[in-house]
C-alpha cells in the first residue's frame, strides 16, 4: 500500500505548492499507516528531488523519458496510472492546479477510483474515507465520502501548511512510458511571461476594482505590489473594460486564489468576486462605501477613496521596507 | 461537424445558499436556477463557431444529466441558440455518474467537439469533462480559453502557469473551458425564446451506474472576525497592524 503523490516540476524546479502537496500526502500516509511515495515526471536534478524527502516522502520516483515534449493529459494519465498500480496506491494525490485538474478526472476513470477535487483539510476519517472540500464556490463546504478502495484527491492550493520532517528518502530513477506516435496534443505556440510572480503562487496579492476609476490610475497598485513582492490582480469589470489583462481577473469565473494577504482596493466585493478570494488568510479592503460587502470579508479596512489613500499606503510600506 | 455542449443546472451565482435536514440538503426555496457560467460561455463559443460558415458546423446540441426540474434551464440554452437538447433523466449524484451517463449517450454518436465547463459553480469538482473524455477514450484539453477549427482539427489555447499555450488536437476532442473562451455569454432574443419551445428536447432514461462519492453533509464557512477600521489619513497604522498583529508582511 502507499499514497502516491504526483509532484509536478516547472523547468526542473519544485515550488511551495509541491511541498504543501508532499506534506499533506505524508500526513495522509501516516493516517493510513503506509508510506508516501512522490512521483516526479521529467528531468529534475537529484538535489531538487531530495527536497521532497524533507517534507515526508519516504521514496521518490523520478520518471524520465527524453521524448516527453508536451503536456498531454492522456499520456500523463497513463504514466501516473502505471505507477499507482505498481506502487499499489491506496490514495493518489495531485494539486488542484491546471495540471491536476486535467489529469485527476481521467485517472479516476482509468483506475475506477472516486475523486474528490480541491480538498482543503486532512481526511476527517480514513474508514470511511471522509474529506472536506469547498462547494458553492466557497459559500459552503462539504464532507464527502469516497466509496472506492482507491481514492484520488486534488489538494486546494495554499490550504495545507508545509511541514518539514527529519525523514530521509531514496530517489529511484525509473522510465516514464511515452509513445510519441500516439500522443495527440501538439504544441504550436507558447506565450509566457517571465519574471512575474504568478497570481496563483503569490503569498500577497494587490487587486484593484472599478473604484480605481481608470487604467491610468494603476501605478500605485503596481508599486505597492512591487514593494511587497506581490502579484497584481483585478475584479471582473476591470478586465472586461480592458483596463487590465484577463489573466488578472480573480473571482468565481476568473482565477480562484488563496494568498496569505489580499488587498481589495476599490472592489465592492460582490458574491462572485468573493468566491475567488474568500480562501485568503487575510483580506484588506479600501473602499469609499462603508456598507460595501467586502468589509464583511475583510479583517482590516479603510473607508476612503483609493486615489487618496493608496499613495499614503505606498509611502508607509516603502518606509517599512526601507526602500 | 457537430458540437456538443454539456450543461449543468446551478443556483444563480449570487445565491446565499442555505441547507436543511441537518445540513444534509440544499434548501432550494427561492433559488433561481441558471446554466453553469462556464457552460454558458462554452455554448456562446460553440454558437460563434457555428456562425462562421467556413467551419461547416451542422449543429450545436446541449446535453444535461438531471431531473425534469432542469428543463427551463435547458430551454434557455435552446433559446440562446442551441439546435436541440438531450436530457438524461437521472439525479446528478456525483461527477462519475454524470460523466458515465453522458458517455453512454455519446456512444455511437459522432460529435467532433465536446465542450464542458472547467467546473460547476455548485460542486466545484472540475471532474466531468476529463472523466467523459477518458470514458470515450478521446483526448481532452483543460483550462481552455479559446477554440478554433482549422483543417478539421481543433486549435486550442490553454492556460499554463504564467502564460498560454496553443495546441493542435485531432477531433473528436473534449475542450474543458475556463474564462476567456467568450467575452460575454450570449443572451436569448425574443425570437430565440419563441423558437426554443418547439426545438427537440430528447429525454433518455439513465443506465445503471453507482456514484463513487457521496456528500455526507454541508458546513457554512466560519464567520470572519469583524473588520478593524483604520483612519484613511493614516494608512501607516494599517502597515503596523499587518506587521505586528497579523504578522503577515
Amino acid at each position: 500500500m502507499s499514497v502516491l503523490i504526483f509532484v509536478e516540476n516547472w523547468d526542473g524546479k519544485f515550488k511551495k505548492l509541491s511541498f504543501e502537496l508532499v506534506s499533506y500526502g505524508a500526513k495522509v500516509a501516516e493516517m493510513l499507516n503506509t508510506d508516501a511515495v512522490a512521483l516526479s515526471v521529467g528531468q529534475v536534478e537529484a538535489n531538487e528531488l531530495e527536497k521532497l524527502g524533507r517534507y515526508g516522502a519516504a521514496r521518490i520516483l523520478s520518471a524520465v523519458n527524453d521524448n516527453i515534449n508536451v503536456f498531454d493529459s492522456q499520456a500523463f494519465t497513463s504514466i501516473i496510472a502505471g505507477f499507482a498500480q505498481q506502487e499499489n496506491a491506496e490514495v493518489v494525490l495531485l494539486s488542484n492546479n491546471n495540471t491536476g485538474k486535467a489529469i485527476a478526472p481521467r485517472l479516476s476513470v482509468r483506475l475506477k477510483a472516486g475523486l474528490a477535487a480541491g480538498v482543503s483539510k486532512l481526511p476527517l476519517s480514513t474508514n470511511p474515507f471522509n474529506v472536506y472540500k469547498k462547494v458553492y464556490s466557497g459559500n459552503a463546504f462539504s464532507n464527502v465520502i469516497i466509496k472506492t478502495d482507491l481514492k484520488i484527491l486534488t489538494l486546494a492550493q495554499n490550504s495545507y501548511e508545509v511541514t518539514e520532517t527529519a525523514g530521509k528518502s531514496v530517489v529511484t530513477q525509473v522510465t516514464a512510458e511515452w509513445n510519441s506516435a500516439t500522443v495527440k496534443t501538439r504544441v504550436t505556440e507558447v506565450q509566457k511571461q517571465t519574471g512575474k510572480i504568478l497570481l496563483t503562487d503569490a503569498d500577497v496579492v494587490v487587486s484593484g476594482g472599478r473604484g480605481m476609476k481608470s487604467a491610468e490610475n494603476w501605478g500605485p497598485i503596481v508599486e505597492l505590489a512591487e514593494l511587497l513582492g506581490a502579484a497584481t490582480a483585478c475584479s471582473r469589470p476591470v478586465s472586461d473594460e480592458g483596463w487590465r489583462p484577463h489573466e488578472e481577473h480573480t473571482g468565481q469565473t476568473g482565477k480562484i486564489i488563496a494568498p496569505n494577504l489580499y488587498f481589495a482596493i476599490g472592489i465592492s466585493g460582490a458574491t462572485q468576486h468573493l468566491a475567488g478570494v474568500s480562501s485568503s488568510k487575510f483580506i484588506v479592503a479600501i473602499n469609499t462605501d462603508k456598507d460595501a460587502p467586502i468589509f464583511s470579508a475583510a479583517q482590516y479596512g479603510i473607508i476612503g477613496d483609493a486615489g487618496k489613500v493608496l499613495p499614503k499606503l505606498v509611502e508607509a510600506v516603502r518606509e517599512l521596507k526601507g526602500k | 461537424m457537430k458540437i456538443l455542449v454539456c450543461i449543468s443546472n446551478v443556483p444563480d451565482t449570487t445565491t446565499k445558499v442555505k441547507f436543511i435536514d441537518d445540513f444534509k440538503k440544499l434548501d432550494i426555496t427561492g433559488i433561481q436556477w441558471v446554466i453553469n457560467p462556464w457552460d454558458e460561455l462554452s455554448l456562446t463559443r460553440a454558437l460563434e463557431l457555428k456562425d462562421d460558415t467556413s467551419n461547416n458546423i451542422q449543429s450545436v446540441t446541449v446535453a444535461h444529466v438531471g431531473l425534469v426540474g432542469a428543463e427551463p434551464t435547458i430551454r434557455k440554452a435552446l433559446a440562446i441558440g442551441a439546435d436541440d437538447a438531450i436530457r438524461v433523466n437521472a439525479e446528478p449524484a456525483d461527477a462519475w455518474l454524470v460523466a458515465s451517463q453522458l458517455a453512454n449517450v455519446l456512444k455511437g454518436e459522432s460529435y467532433d467537439l465536446i465542450f464542458c465547463g472547467i467546473e460547476s459553480s455548485d460542486f466545484n469538482g472540475s471532474s466531468v469533462g476529463g472523466m467523459l473524455a477518458e470514458l470515450l477514450n478521446y483526448p481532452s484539453v483543460s483550462s481552455v480559453s479559446n477554440v478554433k477549427l482549422e483543417n478539421g482539427q481543433a486549435v486550442i489555447t490553454r492556460e499554463i502557469d504564467g502564460g498560454k499555450e496553443i495546441v493542435t488536437v485531432p477531433v473528436p476532442v473534449v475542450a474543458i473551458v475556463q474564462k476567456g473562451i467568450a467575452k460575454e455569454p450570449r443572451i436569448a432574443a425574443m425570437r430565440g425564446i419563441m423558437m426554443a419551445r418547439t426545438k427537440l428536447l430528447k429525454v433518455i432514461e439513465p443506465v445503471a451506474v453507482d456514484s463513487l462519492t457521496e456528500v455526507v453533509n454541508y458546513e457554512m464557512p466560519k464567520p470572519r472576525a469583524a473588520c478593524k477600521f483604520v483612519d484613511p489619513e493614516n494608512p501607516g497604522q494599517l502597515v503596523e497592524l499587518l506587521q505586528n498583529e497579523a504578522k503577515i508582511i
